[in-house]
């Protein structure tokens, strides 16, 4: 199953379903975590207190956001790293090569850094010769398929045991239909670790980066991003603004609602914290915006800066567990992805909004409480005032408005609507125009609305007295 | 008490019966009930489309007509949702509109937080699978969701759990959403009905003979769907079982 191409939701979806039961396996496989989240949640009675603490820190964190970075870039600087700053990807992936050319360095290695997927820093760095490889085992997955993660936390999480197999028997020459978990994750291990001994290079993404000490802590449960800085001398860590936090006393609550809102475990294998660079080495931190600040100044949106990547709003999105990461074409996939993609660029990613129930999900597990499926009602607002809606969407609402206005015609035209409802044959109600047709039956129509009936039976009630 | 009801467009057109199941089981309770004729549509098709000046006038015609009554009824947690909640953004600066915020309830809560019904006379010998409609559950809060750690309450089912004979069918997926989503189970068809089929199939296992629920749309494509697949299951709104309405043939 290759990455999906199209920019619209409902068309990568729509083929995603196809595979009925694929659909099922991937529903069931997020579901099992969300319920694992449950149980963790409620596992802990200061579970609503944390959330709510996480997200007036990060709310407070947001209002203030330029003088916790200078504060952060002061303390960093102090201990000794470099602090880059970058407006938007090409620019972080010009320092990013700018740091590699300087040390000739020719093998990489990341670990799990979204922001660096955001900004396509793998395709750059080829171009310029140089290898990187992904060390978390469900990018490295991905990587060597050529595709897009398809979750931010679980990369690979579209992928059965025989895919994988597959993708392995193809590139590490594993055996052929051997899908033993543990014999592939070996084979991975193996081929990581001579990756690791020859990079020149580390490169990481950063969870949460502290604003009163200058240090940031990695969270993983492969314990690869403490391997692929330990033995290169240099460690790149790239970060989106919004990664930060006032206070190490704020990160405990952090670090337990992360884990157990992505994956139920009470908290990662690994929470590695870099503060400063290691001895005879060099620490580079990349700050990037990408249009991040524009958000700060939007009270709709600001909200989102508060994600910490968790996805527990994926996990828990029914329309995310049926149509798969791909169908979003997006870095960040799902609710929030919904959200910051058309922000960025509406014109692409118009569908987003709409690939939602507004069920509501989202926002009660957000660890951070963002209120998330009320912003994608608002951003559907948007991306018509941005005049990305096909008329054949607008104009059906503008013309219904106009009847709904005037209840005498509203009235008749239901009256004709039911009448032709109860009367046509069937072939002119379920045909290709009528997508509610295709695999459901539309409702009976009764032959009298409510409001005919309810004046009969006032008249009749009026005539009995 | 005067009360206003209200009755979402498509409810009043294709599915008069829960209409007028309402209208009764109000006047069961001895109430005055009111159907201002003037009413047409709250204007959630508009704001969900994204077109929220469509919304507007009828936001405008909204409170124009149920202005002035004590309570509004409505049985459709979306639709209240819609005006307790949404019409924030179109309407907030007519002071009209926060009186009508606070009036205006769902069926369910309105029998339970303002009437505080304990009884129904009502004998309904089946198995009983509730749907928690989203719009309801998560912004009116008429129950609590399984995201959440808090305590655990439920009014649509507190008043299902008062009929004679009735027993409730035991769902894996307590709260999921059904996929209906308004223009969403036209334009994401795919998704939609994958979602639907997967709460039917909920239902299928747990043994509901009748499906239930506070929002009518959500029963109208799952109906949809158990039509299509010939599945044995009845669909009823709850108004049309508290009513002491029988099962439709
Ligand atoms: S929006 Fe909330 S739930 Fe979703 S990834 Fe961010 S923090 Fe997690």
């Amino acid at each position: 199953m290759s990455a999906v191409k199209s920019y619209d939701h409902p068309t990568n979806a729509d083929r995603f379903n196809k595979d009925q039961s694929r659909t099922h396996w991937h529903d069931s496989a997020l579901w099992f975590i969300r319920e694992k989240r449950d149980r963790m949640a409620n596992s802990l009675p200061e579970w609503e207190t944390l959330r709510a603490c996480a997200s007036q820190i990060k709310s407070h964190t947001v209002s203030k956001l330029a003088d916790y970075l200078e504060e952060f870039e002061r303390n960093a600087t102090a201990r000794g790293a470099t602090v880059h700053w970058a407006k938007d990807a090409e620019e972080h992936n010009r320092i990013v090569l700018e740091i590699l050319q300087k040390h000739q360095a020719k093998r990489i290695v990341k670990s799990k850094s979204m922001l660096t997927e955001e900004c396509h820093l793998n395709p750059w760095l080829d171009k310029h010769g140089i290898e990187v490889v992904d060390t978390d085992l469900g990018e490295r997955i991905v990587q060597l398929r050529e595709e897009p993660p398809s979750h931010i936390v679980m990369p690979a999480i579209h992928l059965k045991k025989e895919d994988v197999s597959d993708t392995f028997h193809e590139h590490l020459q594993t055996e052929e239909g051997n899908c033993d978990p543990n014999y592939l994750t070996e084979s991975a291990r193996q081929h990581l670790r001579q990756k690791f001994v020859q990079a020149d290079v580390g490169i990481t993404g950063v969870n949460f980066a502290i604003a009163e000490t200058g240090g940031f802590v990695v969270c993983t449960n492969e314990g690869n991003a403490d391997l692929g800085v330990s033995l290169p001398k240099v460690h790149i860590a790239c970060m989106g603004i919004e990664k930060l936090i006032p206070k190490v006393d704020h990160l405990s609550i952090f670090l337990r609602l992360l884990a157990r809102s992505a994956t139920g475990q009470p908290i990662t294998t690994y929470s590695s914290h870099f503060h400063g660079p290691v001895e005879g080495g060099e620490l580079h931190i990349v700050l990037v915006d990408n249009g991040r600040s524009k958000l700060m100044d939007s009270d709709d949106f600001r909200n989102s800066l508060k994600c910490i990547r968790c996805g527990a709003c994926m996990n828990t999105c029914p329309v995310y567990r049926r149509s798969g990461g791909h169908s979003y074409a997006a870095t960040v996939p799902g609710p929030i992805g919904s959200i910051l993609n058309p922000l960025r660029d509406a014109k692409h990613h118009k569908s987003l909004p709409f690939a939602c129930t507004l069920c509501g999900s989202c926002s009660d597990v957000c660890p951070v409480k963002i209120n998330l499926h009320e912003q994608l009602l608002t951003l559907r607002s948007e991306v018509n005032r941005q005049k990305q809606l096909p008329v054949s969407k607008t104009m059906p609402m503008k013309i219904a408005s106009w009847v709904f206005q005037r209840p005498k015609l509203y009235a008749w035209l239901g009256g004709i609507g039911k009448f032709f409802l109860r009367t046509m044959p069937r072939f002119l109600i379920y045909n290709g125009l009528n997508p509610w047709g295709r695999n459901r039956e539309m409702p009976e129509s009764p032959p009298e609305s409510f409001r005919k009936q309810y004046a009969q039976r006032k008249k009749s009630q009026k005539s009995e007295r | 008490m005067r009360v206003a009801l209200f009755v979402p467009c498509y409810v009043d057109q294709l599915y008069p019966r829960v209409a007028m199941a309402t209208l009764d089981l109000l006047e069961q309770q001895g109430l005055d009930v009111e159907f201002p004729e003037a009413q047409t549509c709250c204007g959630q098709p508009m704001l969900n489309s994204g077109c929220d000046q469509d919304a507007l006038p009828l936001a405008d015609r909204f409170l124009d007509i149920f202005s002035g009554y004590d309570a509004i009824v409505a049985p459709s947690g979306s639709c209240v949702s819609m005006v307790k909640n949404h019409y924030a953004h179109l309407v907030h600066e007519d002071a009209r509109y926060e009186t009508i915020r606070t009036r205006i309830y769902e069926l369910c809560e309105f029998l339970v937080d303002v009437l505080k019904i304990e009884s129904l006379p009502v004998k309904f010998p089946y198995k009983v699978g509730l749907h928690s409609s989203c719009h309801g559950l998560r912004e009116l809060r008429l129950a609590s969701d399984s995201e959440l750690n808090a305590p655990s309450f439920n009014k649509p089912l507190q008043l299902l759990e008062m009929l004679d004979g009735i027993e409730i069918a035991d769902l894996k997926r307590k709260d999921e959403c059904c996929g209906f989503g308004g223009t969403f189970a036209v334009s994401e068809e795919a998704v939609s009905c994958t979602m639907g089929r997967d709460r039917v199939a909920d239902h299928l296992q747990a043994g509901t003979q009748v499906l239930t629920a506070g929002d009518m749309s959500c029963l109208m494509h799952l109906a949809g769907l158990i039509r299509r697949d010939k599945q044995p299951i009845s669909v009823m709104h709850i108004a049309e079982i508290l009513a002491g309405y029988g099962v439709p043939q």
